[in-house]
């Protein structure tokens, strides 16, 4: 589904990404950890298509095609979806209006009939129902106000709506409290399926103990310096990311026992 | 002679023409009120930009086409025409003027109920010519004003609304101005609403454009809130691209009455809105929103003035303006505390989104306090459309073109929300969605 090659990229003018390589399989779950300004929001980024991140050498393929100058909207309607770290408010523009333009644009890219108001308003309330959102929240302008956890549940209402194929998750644990983090992680995991694969950055292992990964990477200094299953997170939390830097690039947890 | 000058005496020059034919059953104080205008008008002359009020509108585009005075005629227009650009969702009563001029047959009646009326100051001139001396040309300054001078200088006919002691209307009345005719036209509505105590009502007053031809539109509204009433005025102005707005709207504000004016401009080629509300005795509220949109080479000017003159007097305002293509914006606000404004409480803020590279604004804030135990603010800002909410939105499939159309459009709804009726809300967004995608937003 997802194959990085020797993926260089900036952010602005700094040179952030160093040379990374990663294949994401359909229907695996890949963790990316790492210390701050290791590069994790960057590859989120790059991978999104944000404006004014560039790939300076290397390649992303997606399903085989090169993302490479593909616009951000082009690709949220092949699939590719990001969970922002910090969802954005954004006054004026109602919630409930937003979700509806997305799912449709979504929708009639992959050649779908467009939902009008009262089949989109029963998707959404079962699909709210999923991460406890209350309905208020659909009438007010989209992420203005919310708290910290209702920010949060919004991309992951968002993400279900949706239904993308390859989901990027930046960060979406900081700041939530436990109960919230179950109440995303069951959201996260309605999703897992055999043809869905998940992109899941983060800090702490504790996310992980809800979505369960396949694979584990360590990003340091804009590389991948370590790869594993889900033990290596259990030992990053234990021994913290500093004796990250004896290990060689691309190296395998098995192999600095 | 300059051409500001020529201009002025070519406009003076018509009076004449239009003396023969007022006839002479005109109240005196109506003859008096209008040499008053002509007088402020020969003195005043147009403004030019020397002058500090009118420093960033240079009014020449106006002085230099020839505008004619609206004849009297009435212009052939069909009741469908006027209903097709009128608001078909808004069941409200609908009265219609053309170049100014009441037009009963386009119109709901005039009595809607008990004391409630709508007339024109052309009927009530024979018919109710005490109410007309106690109101009339009594709020607005023709001595700063030279287009309200001129307004008054052919005053004529016009809207004259009186809501009544303790009424409390649950629909707008809608007062529509359509600007019509193919030469050069001079239109010059005018208004005047008494809000007698403890009243409540919505007036809509809405400039509308039949037809393509080039004119000028010089409008006056006059507003009274007696004790408790309590008044929301929105002023919707959507004339053709060709056409010059001058507006000024002058209120006085009794004790405890609140005042709301909601001024929406999508329209017109020069457009130039003055504002003045006089908050004359204590308690009383007043409200200025606005929202501006340009475009093309479209000029906006909009000049407020709250003036706090006594104690205990409170007043919000939020102007917002959308500057597309190569327009120009310009947004001044006074706020005025007398000596004795006690305890006033005033804030103004104004914000403008500039969504071309050749759009331009020039926001200047002034407050003038003179008085110690006050609660004043302003603020003022100008910025472009926000790149990570643009980024959001189009990470979720919408398009680049779409969702600036989309947060242009959310840059408005602070104000627009604050309309006083649902229909209205969802009538004017979706005017200013229609202008901005006319302007390439969105498209």
């Amino acid at each position: 589904m997802l194959e990085i090659k020797n993926l260089h990229a900036k952010a602005g003018e700094a040179a952030i990404l160093k040379g990374i390589d990663l294949t994401i399989r359909p229907g695996e779950v890949h963790a990316m950890m790492g210390p701050n300004g290791s590069g994790k929001s960057t590859l989120a980024s790059v991978l999104a298509g944000r404006p004014g991140y560039s790939v300076t050498a290397g390649e992303i393929l997606y399903d085989g095609r090169d993302l490479t100058g593909i616009e951000p909207e082009e690709r949220a309607r092949e699939g590719i979806f990001l969970a922002f770290q910090y969802p954005v408010e954004i006054p004026g523009v109602g919630n409930h209006y937003f979700l509806k333009a997305s799912l449709n644009a979504i929708r009639s890219h992959r050649g779908e009939e467009e939902l009008d108001a009262i089949d989109f308003l029963a998707l959404v309330r079962e699909k709210m129902k999923m991460v406890e959102v209350p309905e208020d929240l659909m009438n007010r302008s989209i992420n203005q106000g919310f708290s910290g956890g209702e920010k949060k549940r919004n991309e992951i209402l968002q993400m279900l709506l949706l239904e993308p194929r390859l989901c990027i998750l930046d960060e979406t644990d900081s700041g939530l409290d436990i109960d919230a983090l179950r109440v995303i992680a069951t959201g996260v995991n309605a999703l897992r399926g055999p043809q869905r694969s998940l992109l899941v950055i983060t800090h702490y292992q504790r996310l992980l103990d809800h979505i369960v990964p396949d694979r584990v990477h360590v990003l340091s200094e804009g590389r991948i310096a370590l790869s594993g299953d889900k033990s290596l997170a259990v030992e990053l939390e234990k021994k913290g990311y500093g004796w990250l830097e004896t290990a060689p690039p691309g190296a395998e947890a098995a192999a600095v026992q | 002679m300059n051409p500001l000058e020529i201009a002025r005496d070519r406009l003076l020059g018509q009076t004449s023409g239009f003396d023969r034919q007022s006839g002479a059953a005109e109240p005196a104080h109506l003859r008096r009120l209008r040499e008053e205008g002509r007088t402020h008008f020969a003195a005043l002359g147009f403004p030019t930009t020397r002058l500090e009020e009118w420093r960033y509108t240079n009014v020449a585009p106006i002085a230099a086409a020839d505008f004619r005075l609206a004849s009297r005629e009435h212009p052939p227009i069909a009741r469908a025409a006027v209903e097709a650009i009128s608001f078909p969702v808004f069941a409200c009563s609908l009265f219609v003027f053309v170049n100014g001029r009441f037009r009963p047959e386009l119109s709901s009646s005039p009595i809607l109920s008990g004391e409630l009326r709508v007339e024109s100051l052309a009927r009530l001139r024979s018919e109710n010519p005490a109410l007309l001396e106690a109101h009339l040309g009594r709020y607005t300054e023709q001595k700063s004003h030279p287009f309200a001078a001129l307004n008054t200088a052919f005053l004529d006919d016009g809207a004259v609304v009186t809501i009544p002691s303790g009424a409390r209307l649950e629909n707008p009345l809608h007062l529509v101005f359509v600007s019509n005719g193919e030469m050069a036209t001079l239109s010059q509505p005018r208004v005047l609403v008494v809000a007698e105590p403890g009243s409540r009502a919505v007036v809509i007053q809405d400039h509308v454009s039949v037809g393509e031809g080039v004119r000028f539109t010089n409008s006056v509204s006059e507003v009274v809130t007696c004790a408790g009433a309590d008044l929301d005025l929105v002023i919707l102005q959507r004339e053709n691209d060709l056409t010059h707005h001058v507006s000024n709207l002058a209120c006085r504000q009794e004790r405890g009455s609140r005042f709301t004016a909601h001024t929406v401009t999508l329209g017109g080629s020069l457009v130039r809105n003055d504002l003045g509300a006089l908050l004359a005795d204590e308690g009383a509220e007043c409200t200025l929103n606005g929202v501006f949109l340009g475009r093309g080479s479209q000029l906006i000017d909009n000049h407020t003035v709250v003036d706090h003159a006594v104690p205990h007097g409170t007043s919000r305002e939020l102007y917002k303006g959308i500057l597309c293509g190569k327009s120009k914006g310009v947004f001044r606000g006074r706020i005025i505390v007398r000596p004795d404004a006690q305890k006033t409480d005033a804030e103004q803020s104004n914000r403008n989104l500039l969504v071309a590279d050749g759009a331009e604004i020039n926001s200047k804030p002034q407050l003038e306090i003179y008085a110690d135990d006050v609660k004043c603010s302003h603020g003022s800002a100008i910025g472009r459309l926000d790149q990570d909410a643009l980024f959001y939105l189009r990470s979720r499939g919408i398009d680049r073109e779409r969702a600036r159309l989309v947060l242009t459009r959310g840059f408005a709804v602070e104000v627009l929300e604050k309309l006083p009726a649902p229909a209205l809300r969802d009538v004017a967004l979706e005017l200013l969605e229609q202008r901005l995608r006319d302007a390439g937003v969105g498209s």
